[in-house]
């Protein structure tokens, strides 16, 4: 037995994601506690579409993110970092060159 | 590699120093995490103890359309209550905790909330000075260094705009009205006026945290500043509505471009903190006995889901189902 299975347990914690409108990314609004999926997602309609900001909600447990390290100078990042040639500023092209 | 300790604090100045946030993951100093567990649950506790004085309201509203729009904004303050406590939870404490901590007056709120609503006229009055003094508040946290709170601020502050607007609306209809309910707006007025500047805290040189939490990037004014420009913002709207505050010193200064004021009672402000302001049993007892009454709610939602994970697990043994997949017939996830 899980220790969120006990009756005096806190409810698991849960983050939530919210489609803004059609075309949108789901974005990361916040979280909350909730007993189940189900709660969960109603529970973050209640908390965070008061005014019609979203028209899809995904919930998903915490415990289930993996996550890179919190430093953000990571070297995990680096090798993005010495790649200027990815950019379209990297190459010089003549003023003159249209469409580019 | 493993950094020092004072590699990591310089990594953590370096943050504050570019008006970069703090993110719940990064390393930070003990005293910051402190001071954001204390300033951040006890913004939370206050939304949520700021339901009692005008859910009491609620069931005596003059009509159905006030009814539905004070129904929203409690429902608000406890929306508010909610985004702050899960950013407060970022910094390593728990929801039940942070309850404890609320009913057993280890961890303060407003002291805004422990005044009563002795009449209707209180509602419009509490949206417009009491949500506009927390605007003021509020606004500028909306940059203060640790990102949770400073999304969360946010989000309240686009939502306060309603409860401040609703308030004044209320107080203009009322002004409209009788003799009797324009004397019923300004006594209202003449309660809140004070209550409302003391929001602010105290004054800067008794505010010994102050110069730390400006220096970590947590506060973005002073009290003082705060408490002067929420004057000069309610004059003109004073004016415009009809009443008075009940401040004798209170004028335009033209040298300083600002309203002069005088001060509030900083004894019955320490006295109200400490506990023994007008109803600060009530509102802790009601907080209690919600949370009390509530057990059995969040027991019978645990067993139920409990309950439901077994049965699922125990016919997907039977069945030997293959999960069920959210990929369309395209084979893409299908995410609406």
């Amino acid at each position: 037995m899980t220790e969120s299975t006990s009756p005096q347990a806190e409810w698991p914690l849960y983050e939530v994601f919210v489609r803004g409108k059609r075309g949108l990314n789901h974005v990361h609004v916040g979280s909350l506690h909730a007993a189940d999926d189900e709660m969960a997602v109603r529970h973050a309609r209640d908390v965070y579409t008061r005014r019609n900001e979203g028209v899809s909600i995904w919930v998903v447990r915490a415990e289930a993110i993996t996550a890179s390290s919190p430093d953000e100078k990571d070297p995990f990042f680096a090798p993005s970092g010495d790649k200027v040639y990815r950019h379209p500023t990297f190459y010089a092209i003549p003023d003159d060159v249209p469409h580019m | 590699m493993t950094l020092t300790e004072s590699e990591l604090q310089q990594g953590f100045e370096a943050t504050i120093a570019h008006h970069d946030r703090i993110e719940p993951r990064d390393w930070m100093p003990e005293g910051y995490r402190k001071t954001l567990v204390r300033q951040v649950a006890q913004h939370a506790h206050s939304e949520i103890i700021g339901m009692q004085p005008e859910g009491a309201w609620i069931t005596r509203a003059p009509s159905l359309r006030r009814k539905a729009i004070l129904l929203a904004k409690v429902q608000d303050e406890a929306g508010h209550g909610l985004y702050l406590y899960s950013a407060c939870e970022t910094l390593g404490v728990s929801r039940t905790e942070l309850t404890e901590m609320l009913i057993e007056g280890r961890q303060k709120y407003s002291s805004i909330f422990n005044y009563p609503t002795l009449s209707y006229a209180d509602v419009g009055t509490i949206g417009w000075l009491v949500d506009g003094a927390a605007i003021c508040n509020q606004v500028p946290l909306c940059r203060t260094s640790f990102g949770p709170y400073g999304r969360a601020m946010i989000r309240i502050c686009k939502e306060e705009s309603f409860h401040q607007r609703q308030g004044y609306e209320l107080l203009m209809t009322m002004m409209r009205g009788t003799d009797e309910q324009r004397a019923m707006v300004q006594e209202s007025v003449d309660r809140f006026w004070w209550p409302a500047l003391m929001m602010f805290g105290p004054p800067d040189d008794e505010s010994p945290n102050s110069a730390q939490s400006m220096a970590w990037g947590i506060k973005r004014n002073t009290n003082d500043e705060l408490r002067q420009r929420f004057v000069d913002m309610s004059m003109p709207q004073a004016e415009a509505l009809g009443v008075t505050f009940p401040d004798p010193d209170l004028r335009w200064n033209e040298e300083r471009g600002h309203y002069d004021f005088g001060t509030p009672d900083w004894d019955e402000f320490m006295q109200v903190v400490k506990g023994d302001g007008p109803c600060n049993r009530q509102r802790i007892a009601h907080r209690k006995r919600a949370h009390e009454d509530g057990a059995w709610v969040r027991e019978a939602a645990s067993a139920y889901a409990r309950a439901t994970e077994e049965r699922e697990r125990d016919r997907a043994k039977v069945e030997r189902a293959p999960a069920p997949s959210l990929r369309g017939a395209d084979g893409r996830v299908e995410t609406r």
